[in-house]
């Protein structure tokens, strides 16, 4: 099949074009560049995602720097001539821009596209035994609707220089972001970021309905749904969710745009004089866009995690050469979570002056989620029993998964009991336990993952010394960070103030701030070793077979690196992904794709 | 696994050098929220400790398995139903325990009868400060500002001892009306006016903290809330009254200027 019609007909028969061994008409270009091949979209989002995480986190240790070192000239970039008239320090202004472009790079750019963009893309066809996605062209566009949202992002950083980018926080709310003399960085900065938030949108929803069609429609014979692994579950239900949450999020964007720039009021009430401006007209509602923004955003929290659940429950049980655990009941549980996702968004806003019976009711389905997740979390403890464990850095890494999720899950009651809430809201304690979350079980899971299909990705192996090495500084690393903010915030310090330590009650908390930095230092340059191992080995690390772990998963049948087409036949399922040591076979793993002819019946013959 | 031991660590030197809350709630409210975090603290710590504990030992007792290979097990469907319907009576109760609290803190028809008929006075955020008006002596507050209603900028006054009620609004964009000392948080959204009670039992000085981002000034929004005795209060408002009333050529000011004419 010619390139021309692959191109034009997105949505062709998967049938006709199966397992083409190599297109060698392909240009560089096509191949590698504007390809619509799902493991090199994958590998793209992968590798822009780590640059992106380093991105972050140099914005997050220059967050440190200052909680530690206060008003102290900045290491590296104080000498920059951008910085010369600050006097190399972070301003209050620029450190609301570290915060603010912090967790907008973290979420839009690392978390959200490196589960559903890299891993999504790599693993969904080769797992269901597809040859690629159903839309291979849409897949492409999703990919390179991330670059004009990196840009925006970019532009909106740099347009204010080092006082004037963005700084509403990734929340963004109204009034501050809505009237651009509400502070330096709601002018033209804040319709930039507002843009590429929308781009990120267009790319989410491109990716969830190509997911989506790909898991209905094109699983391989024999590949039921209860058959599929659990990646392919969180991938689905994450792309459901997004399906119908980020039109909410994309709509109120449009509506903060339209206020900054349209005239209309949607989030802005009458009678504000901000900033000595003349004051406003009209009759706008702000408590209106947080209803909006954490619509999305709630079910966004699931966005960020589920996919990371299902690599995990893969991972532990092809190192625990185990079955998992009450397959079923993870099932329901993460489509319990994604239910019951849609109906917490206000325990974001107990304390935002929201009708109080609705605080109440907030309150108990927020505590009903955390039910689901314990259910997970015991099931993968019930993996990991009576296995036959091999630490090898994947398991590491979702070892930690599981462990650090229990303490996210557990302070998450905190926030979640309103009363209780209304101290620690906005407080140090938030902070520590959405980077338990988001860092301690979704990153580590993400970690986990690109050491486990990597072999798959590139066909080499990446050095496991290494990657333990790089787990255990992480691991130690990100416990120094935010444990300690556990205790900072019981002690009352609230987040995003440039200068806490203003406040008499909170002096004493300065020591415990520079003990932090020092442990977001480590963290930080652990992550070179990654770096490193992944594009050293990317070259140069030792060939590996199709299958090196012995794992059961589909991807494992096709060749490493899968061609374009994936698969040499179309594979055909015989039972679920988790069968390792079963007693039909003498060895510990039996693929999907193994026949074994049954038995004869002992008295039938 | 050094979790557990860890944990326990925390919470004996955690308090002892100050990373705890910032004294003691000099409110029943505040305590009862301080107990109600303990109390979650304290089921939270078993659940961690226990999930750690088991964790590490199925970790422990998987390493050693070498022969005979992995136990082949879908799971267990009692297993699942034990896991399901006990965190679930526990979440539950939690949930409704909580309730209590929350409906005296938040719902106004729960709020102390001489706090709600009369505030004391209206906060109102703005960028970056908080500008209180208080009603003259002896007079109400009234939603619109009175020509005789006396003015100060991040130095609030209430009695102590008995529930006190502000009215909360924000001028410019959003704060958050922040008083960690007595464990309460509200945020100003602009264009409400919002009704935030407490009471301090104990005289005192405690910060205001905002608490929810309102542009680059936010860390150094700092106000001052002085509980004191009621004479004080009192006499506080009084002196507030004659100095908004000082027109500058009061008696004092007026032989002032006199001397220096005759010299």
């Amino acid at each position: 099949m010619s390139i021309a019609t692959h191109d034009t007909a997105g949505a062709h028969s998967h049938d006709d074009d199966h397992a083409h061994g190599g297109h060698p008409e392909i240009g560089f270009v096509r191949k590698y560049v504007f390809s619509t091949d799902h493991k090199v979209i994958g590998i793209q989002f992968l590798i822009t995602t780590l640059l992106m995480l380093m991105v972050g986190g140099a914005l997050a240790l220059a967050v440190r720097w200052q909680l530690a070192f206060p008003w102290q000239w900045m290491p590296i970039a104080g000498d920059l001539e951008v910085f010369k008239q600050q006097g190399g320090i972070i301003s209050p202004e620029f450190y609301t821009m570290l915060f603010t472009m912090h967790a907008t790079v973290m979420i839009f750019l690392v978390i959200i596209p490196v589960l559903a963009g890299a891993f999504g893309n790599f693993l969904i066809p080769l797992q269901i035994g597809a040859d690629d996605m159903a839309f291979p062209t849409l897949n492409m566009l999703s990919y390179w609707f991330m670059w004009p949202a990196i840009a925006l992002f970019g532009i909106s950083f740099v347009i204010g220089g080092v006082t004037a980018g963005p700084a509403a926080g990734w929340t963004s709310y109204p009034v501050l972001s809505a009237i651009a003399s509400a502070a330096p960085g709601s002018g033209p900065s804040q319709t930039f970021w507002l843009l590429a938030v929308t781009c990120v949108g267009v790319s989410s929803m491109m990716g969830s309905v190509n997911y989506m069609t790909t898991i209905i429609n094109m699983r391989a014979p024999g590949m039921t749904l209860f058959r599929m692994p659990m990646t392919i579950w969180g991938m689905f239900i994450t792309a459901i969710l997004q399906a119908f949450a980020l039109p909410v999020l994309t709509a109120a964007g449009f509506m903060v745009l339209f206020d900054r720039i349209g005239g209309t009021c949607f989030f802005v009430p009458a009678g504000l004089v901000v900033n000595n401006a003349d004051p406003t007209i009209g009759g706008g509602q702000p408590l209106l866009w947080q209803h909006l923004f954490w619509f999305y955003s709630h079910p966004a929290v699931y966005i960020m995690l589920l996919p990371a659940m299902g690599m995990v429950s893969d991972i532990l049980c092809a190192f625990a050469r185990k079955p998992l655990f009450g397959y079923k009941p993870m099932v329901y549980s993460m489509s319990a979570i994604a239910g019951l996702g849609f109906i917490v968004w206000g325990h974001h806003m107990f304390t935002s002056g929201m009708n109080p019976a609705l605080g109440m009711t907030f309150m108990v389905s927020t505590m009903m989620i955390a039910l689901p997740s314990a259910v997970k979390t015991f099931n993968w403890i019930g993996t990991l029993w009576g296995g036959n464990l091999l630490f090898t850095t994947p398991m590491l890494n979702s070892v930690a998964f599981v462990s650090m999720f229990i303490v996210g899950g557990l302070s998450g009651i905190f926030m979640a009991a309103v009363p209780v809430d209304l101290y620690i809201h906005d407080s140090y304690f938030i902070v520590a336990h959405f980077h338990y979350v988001l860092f301690g079980a979704t990153l580590f899971g993400v970690f986990g993952a690109i050491h486990f299909w990597f072999p798959k990705m590139f066909g080499r192996m990446m050095n496991d010394n290494v990657g333990k090495l790089h787990f255990v500084l992480t691991f130690i690393g990100f416990n120094g960070t935010f444990f300690t903010m556990h205790l900072l915030g019981v002690a009352g310090m609230p987040r995003r103030l440039a200068d806490p330590f203003n406040y008499p009650y909170l002096e004493h908390l300065l020591p415990m701030n520079e003990f932090m930095t020092y442990s977001a230092m480590l963290m930080g340059f652990a992550q070179f070793l990654l770096l490193g191992n992944f594009f050293y080995s990317m070259f140069w690390g030792p060939k590996c077979g199709r299958n090196p772990w012995n794992a059961n998963g589909l991807e494992w049948d096709a060749p490493s690196p899968p061609p374009h087409g994936n698969f040499d036949s179309i594979p055909v399922v015989y039972r679920g992904p988790y069968e390792y040591s079963s007693p039909l076979t003498d060895k510990d793993y039996l693929p999907q794709t193994e026949y074994i002819p049954p038995r004869p019946q002992p008295g039938t013959t | 696994m050094f979790w557990p031991l860890l944990a326990i660590a925390v919470c004996v030197v955690a308090p002892a050098n100050g990373w705890w809350f910032p004294g003691i709630a000099p409110w029943e409210l505040g305590q009862q929220i301080d107990d109600l975090f303990n109390l979650l603290l304290i089921i939270s710590t078993v659940v961690f400790i226990g999930t750690q504990i088991a964790l590490g030992y199925v970790l422990w007792k998987g390493t050693s398995v070498k022969t005979g290979g992995a136990w082949f097990s879908h799971g267990s469907h009692n297993l699942e139903v034990i896991w399901t319907i006990l965190p679930a009576i526990i979440l539950l109760f939690i949930s409704l325990y909580q309730m209590d609290v929350l409906a005296r803190i938040r719902v106004m028809s729960q709020f102390p009868e001489q706090a709600r008929d009369a505030p004391v006075a209206e906060v109102s955020a703005r960028q970056f400060e908080w500008r209180i008006r208080y009603p003259a002596p002896g007079k109400k507050l009234m939603p619109q500002p009175q020509p005789t209603d006396l003015y100060t900028v991040n130095d609030l006054h209430v009695p102590v001892g008995k529930p006190v009620m502000i009215r909360l609004r924000s001028e410019d964009v959003q704060h958050s009306f922040g008083l960690p000392e007595l464990r309460l948080m509200q945020d100003a959204v602009p264009g409400l006016v919002i009704p935030v009670w407490f009471q301090s039992n104990t005289t005192g000085k405690y910060d205001i903290v905002c608490k929810e981002l309102c542009g680059w000034g936010h860390y150094k929004m700092q106000g001052e809330l002085t509980v004191e005795l009621e004479e004080e209060y009192d006499a506080y408002l009084q002196a507030l009254q004659a100095k908004m009333n000082d027109d500058g050529f009061s008696a004092e000011a007026n032989n002032a200027v006199a001397q220096s004419n005759e010299e």
